[in-house]
Formats: structure tokens, C-alpha cells, sequence
């Protein structure tokens, strides 16, 4: 899907350091906005992204309104063993995405 | 006598002066600072929080702050017994103090990240570590915004 993208090597040395970098395409609408007659525009922001290698959580986040358009999280995570990564953003009104990445460990 | 120069510039003035006292809280500045309090104290539960070990890089200038980058390193050495916990990041003068939580923890190797954040006003913006032994460390930035975000609609 092209509404989420993420950067990770496939490949890495055991216990090597890797960088994800993760970017998800929303609005993030911070809900202090108001249209031109005055209403304020509801929030629309992803709330929760969470990553998790081999099924275990290695990364969580809560995003709050003051985070950008598109919002852009970079970690790091120590490669331990083959597996996949996966990675799952939450929000209002019923966003959620996910996306999974393969990483080989030798 | 008054010039059309000057009567123009004061007629202004009071026109512009008499707009934002209408827009603007008076207790604003309060508010923000109580909330912000507020937001460090649910961090912390009340502990102490020491400057050091966080570096935080901001750009100093922010010519747009819809999209302002952002890093967070802190030193640790990420094993099991010690290593960091949460990173927050928060900022003074926005509507609401909160940016971003992370949760890390010893297999993330190393304490960095990096993001994008919202800034409405030139104010301080804080990030503040959790440490797996339960001390917590802080850095913030003084940044200067040129172009701020959210603020569509004239002062909120």
C-alpha cells in the first residue's frame, strides 16, 4: 500500500544497529483549525504506532496534534535474528494501517 | 495637525490592538505554563529531573513551523539493567504541551530518534528521558519561529 512507507535494510550483521525510518500519509488534522465560517475542523490525527520484530514490541509511540503532517518516526533496533518487522499506526475515526518488512540476519 | 500618514498608522493600530485583545485569553501565557507543568508532572509523578545525558537537536530558526525536524539522542548504553525507558518530547508555547511519547527499550540498541513536530510560538521546546532506574534527564531548545503552525485562524 502506498499509504505507509518504510526504509530498513534487508539485511544486516548479527546484533548490528539498525535505523528504521517510517513515514505514514495523513493529514493529521490538530483539531484547532477552523474553516472560513468559523467551525472548528475535528481532530484527525494518528494517535498509537507501534513496531514489533518477530512478534515482540520493540518500538511504541503515542502522537499527539502538534505532530507534523505525515508524520516521519525514526528508531533504532538491534538486529538479533531473520524475521519480519511489523509496524501498525492507529488513529481517529477508525485509521489503522499496517505494513511489514523482512529482515535477514547473518 | 495629523497627517493622513499617521492618522492611517494609528487608526490601524488601535483597530489591530482592539482584534487581538478580542482573540487572545488573557491568562494564555498562564494556562500554557500550568499545562505544561501539568504535562511534565504526569511524566515525572513529581521526581526531579536532572539536565544532561538528553541531546535534543532543533534548528535554532524555524522559517515554517508546520514541519519542524527533530532528533533526540541520549546517551546509554541500552542493556538490560540500564537503558532507557520513554523519550518525551514537548513543547512550550503550543495549545497542548504533548509532541510525541516513545516507549524503547534495551534492544533498541541506541537512544535516538528522530521525527517531525508542529511548533506554534518562538518558546522552549523539552525532551525528557526516562531512565530504566527511574531518574528522568532533560534538554530543551530555544527556538524562534518565524511561521507558525495552527494558527489559521489568527490567535489561539
Amino acid at each position: 500500500m502506498a499509504r505507509v512507507a518504510i526504509t530498513a535494510p534487508s539485511s544486516a550483521k548479527q546484533g548490528e544497529v539498525i535505523e528504521i525510518k517510517t513515514l505514514a500519509a495523513h493529514v493529521m488534522e490538530n483539531g484547532f483549525r477552523r474553516t472560513q465560517e468559523g467551525a472548528l475542523i475535528p481532530r484527525d490525527i494518528i494517535t498509537q504506532f507501534v513496531c514489533t520484530y518477530n512478534g515482540v514490541e520493540i518500538f511504541r509511540a503515542e502522537l499527539h496534534p502538534a505532530m507534523a503532517a505525515n508524520p516521519l518516526i525514526a528508531f533504532n533496533t538491534v538486529a538479533t535474528e531473520s524475521g519480519t518487522l511489523e509496524f501498525k499506526w492507529t488513529g481517529d475515526n477508525g485509521y489503522a494501517e499496517t505494513q511489514s518488512a523482512s529482515l535477514s540476519v547473518s | 495637525m495629523t497627517s493622513r500618514r499617521q492618522f492611517l498608522l494609528l487608526t490601524c493600530g488601535a483597530l489591530a490592538a482592539g482584534e487581538a485583545v478580542a482573540q487572545l485569553d488573557p491568562n494564555i501565557a498562564a494556562k500554557r505554563e500550568a499545562a505544561l507543568r501539568a504535562a511534565i508532572g504526569k511524566i515525572t509523578d513529581g521526581k526531579p529531573i536532572r539536565t544532561g545525558k538528553v541531546k535534543l537537536q532543533v534548528p535554532p530558526l524555524i522559517d515554517n513551523g508546520n514541519t519542524v525536524p527533530l532528533a533526540v539522542a541520549v546517551e546509554s548504553p541500552m542493556t538490560a539493567e540500564n537503558h532507557v525507558k520513554a523519550i518525551h518530547v514537548l513543547t512550550e508555547k503550543n495549545p497542548q504541551p504533548y509532541v510525541l511519547s516513545a516507549h524503547l527499550g534495551p534492544r533498541a540498541g541506541r537512544a535516538s530518534l528522530s521525527t517531525r513536530a508542529r511548533i506554534a510560538d518562538t518558546g522552549r521546546v523539552i525532551a525528557i528521558a526516562q531512565m530504566s532506574d527511574g531518574s528522568f534527564w532533560q534538554d530543551s531548545v530555544s527556538v524562534v519561529v518565524t511561521l507558525s503552525a495552527c494558527l489559521e485562524d489568527g490567535l489561539i
